[in-house]
């Protein structure tokens, strides 16, 4: 099977849904100027000069102007530049593009993408690292998709693609280079589907987004040792696959839930409690949170690289857990 | 030939195109009798419907905040008198008159306000979320501004399809102090989209005085920022309106982009029912709901011109008024959403 990068197979993902469906149109910051920043929009200007527009840096105008045109029979992928950005479409996002089917009384589909570049990249400090997962699960209506591989992201986003429902689209950045096995030809993955990334039964860690890849990593280094980590990507936080993490936590009876986001009210928190309220006699141990420390991003290296969960810290929560 | 004849200056400032014949490069045709009747039906139809939601709300039958069009209907009827069940509109928290304007069953929408299943939105919106996606009216929105993006991206899917449609968004004086109304009318008109923002510019921010937080009270002074036209109409005058937005619509149309289109207005019930109105004077709004009422107004016109007699006129009151009982009977005996509902609408599929 091909490998290629994360970004080369979200990048596939649209050229592919772009040509099966006509509808499907494209706007946000620089997306024609080199494709954005992370080139995931490169060539389609080439292939479809109308269907891609290069906006304002105006992101309420462009998740409000792409909400319309989904209610309008059109099916729009927004890119916002950093997800750090969305706070400034929070209306368009959270009483808006959320709400509309709800509130009208189920009149319309709502098949608006937004791609939201997330998490730490490059020395980019407190409003260009964030990750928002958690604010967008907070809001119903909204689905959240976080895609850790390049399989899952073009799988992923082709679903997003075809879809009725307001998707936001987490990519973080610094997978957009990883490498990873994609078959030829087409292919979706349903949302509400976790994926057991790696089988074992002495802890569970539900990981999501780059945390997958450091769970793997701690899953390597524990096996020696005679630990058996299973790692579950849930790949959609909503729809949450609820039943394949509570399957896996009764089968290890300890857990580790861990993302990138602040600790504090996270998405790791949602699926804890989720754990403790279902599954508490199945539990030899408390759940446990890995996540990043609760502070503004910082730009200096030195501090930067104190903030998000290494592998390491997922090695040392597994062992404190079966010790 | 249709003047505005509002006597004060507020409708007259320097860097506007004050609306008239002489300063229009593609003439409107003027309303056939039929058109001005249908006008003047669906006025009258918003009148007695918000009186009665009014009546309703003071029994306790519609709960929640009630915003009522009442004043305003020379706005929302003559511009929607030039658009299509395929054409978009986009609408605010004031949004009955433009629902009624667009062509929206009264009965569904007297059920919405009662909080029934039989309502547009299955009692799930209230008299602030009122939407028709049917007959191309995209909701009305309880975010100031809410509509901006949405009539914009209508736009956006009309000139896609090259289908000739075209979006009309209403929005208020306080919405032009919001940020989606810079973002949007600088996309459609860089874009070039056939979209019309209509400014009703009733003067007040809920209670505040439009004067007291904006020092250009005039919104169409802002259409030069964008590049795009700017015309102010006097919005009490139901021709005047029909006019002025029969030819920003057909530029609309043209592909020639948007127009902001300014139309001086007054509530004259407040900002809500039960609002007590501490902000305004009983001169001020005598003023305007006596002298400048715009069904009296639209009547003495087309009585003069020929075209309604008293009868017939008393006949068009009595049918709407019955047609509004109905819609109270229809939404009365309506039953409310059972539990199961809650759930529902949120996904395409059934996820909580």
């Amino acid at each position: 099977m091909p490998k290629i990068s994360l970004r080369d197979a979200l990048r596939d993902a649209l050229h592919e849904e772009m040509a099966r469906d006509e509808r499907i149109i494209v706007l946000g910051e620089d997306v024609i100027m080199h494709g954005g920043p992370y080139a995931v929009t490169r060539g389609i200007y080439e292939k479809y000069p109308e269907r891609i527009r290069q906006t304002p840096i105006s992101e309420a105008g462009i998740v409000g102007t792409a909400l319309g045109a989904a209610l309008c029979g059109m099916r729009p992928v927004a890119e916002i530049m950093y997800v750090d950005f969305i706070t400034c479409a929070m209306d368009e996002v959270v009483n808006q593009m959320a709400k509309v089917r709800y509130m009208f009384g189920g009149q319309t589909d709502v098949p608006v993408v937004l791609r939201l570049p997330s998490g730490t990249a490059r020395l980019i400090a407190a409003q260009h690292s964030q990750s928002l997962e958690a604010w967008f699960m907070h809001v119903p209506g909204l689905q959240v998709v976080v895609p850790s591989t390049p399989y899952d992201g073009k799988g992923l986003l082709k679903t997003a693609l075809r879809g009725r429902d307001p998707v936001m689209f987490i990519e973080y950045k610094r997978l957009y280079t990883n490498e990873g096995e994609v078959p030829d030809g087409d292919y979706t993955i349903p949302f509400g589907q976790a994926d057991i990334k790696r089988e074992g039964q002495d802890v569970t860690i539900v990981a999501s987004g780059p945390m997958v890849g450091k769970a793997l990593e701690a899953a390597e280094i524990l096996a020696p040792e005679g630990i058996e980590v299973e790692v579950i990507d849930p790949r959609t936080l909503v729809p949450l696959d609820r039943e394949t993490i509570f399957a896996s936590v009764h089968k290890t009876n300890r857990v580790i839930v861990t993302d990138e986001e602040v600790k504090r009210g996270g998405a790791s928190a949602e699926i804890a409690s989720l754990i403790a309220e279902e599954c508490f006699d199945a539990l030899d141990a408390p759940v446990k949170r890995v996540a990043s420390a609760n502070v503004p991003m910082p730009f200096s290296p030195e501090l930067e690289k104190l903030v998000v969960p290494k592998a390491e810290h997922l090695v040392a929560a597994v062992r404190a857990l079966v010790g | 030939m249709y003047i505005c004849n509002q006597e004060d200056e507020c409708c007259i400032s320097p860097g506007v195109r004050h609306h008239d014949m002489e300063d229009t490069p593609m003439p409107v045709e003027a309303p056939s009798p039929d058109i001005l009747q249908e006008i003047y039906t669906r006025m009258w139809r918003i009148r007695l419907f918000e009186e009665q939601a009014e009546y309703q709300s003071s029994q306790g039958k519609v709960m929640g905040a009630l915003h009522t069009y009442i004043g305003e209907e020379a706005v929302a009827v003559p511009v929607c008198a030039h658009l299509q069940p395929t054409d978009y509109i986009t609408s605010t928290h004031r949004g009955h008159g433009h629902c009624i304007a667009k062509g929206a069953d009264i009965k569904k929408m007297m059920a919405e306000l009662f909080g029934r299943a039989t309502g547009y939105c299955k009692g799930k919106g209230g008299s602030m979320h009122i939407a028709d996606f049917a007959v191309g009216m995209l909701g009305a929105n309880g975010i100031v501004a809410g509509g901006f993006g949405l009539a914009t991206g209508a736009g956006w899917a009309a000139q896609l399809r090259k289908s000739g449609q075209a979006a009309v968004c209403f929005f208020g004086d306080g919405a032009a102090n919001r940020g989606p109304f810079h973002e949007n009318i600088n996309i459609a008109a860089v874009w070039k989209l056939p979209v019309v923002y209509v400014c009703e510019n009733n003067q007040y921010a809920q209670w505040t005085p439009q004067k007291d937080v904006t020092l250009v009270t005039d919104i169409a002074n802002m259409a030069p920022a964008y590049g795009i036209p700017g015309v102010q109409v006097d919005g009490m005058d139901a021709l005047a309106v029909y006019e002025a937005a029969g030819e920003a619509i057909a530029r609309a149309r043209r592909g020639e982009g948007p127009t902001l289109l300014e139309c001086k207005t007054y509530r004259f019930h407040g900002h809500n029912f039960g609002d007590p109105q501490m902000y305004r004077t009983r001169e001020e709004i005598a003023e305007w709901s006596d002298r400048r009422d715009p069904l009296k107004r639209l009547a003495a016109h087309i009585k003069e011109a020929g075209l309604l007699t008293d009868a017939e006129d008393q006949a068009i009151q009595q049918r709407v008024t019955q047609e509004i009982q109905e819609a109270v009977r229809f939404a009365e005996s309506s039953p409310y959403p059972t539990p199961d509902e809650l759930y529902k609408d949120i996904y395409s599929y059934e996820y909580a």
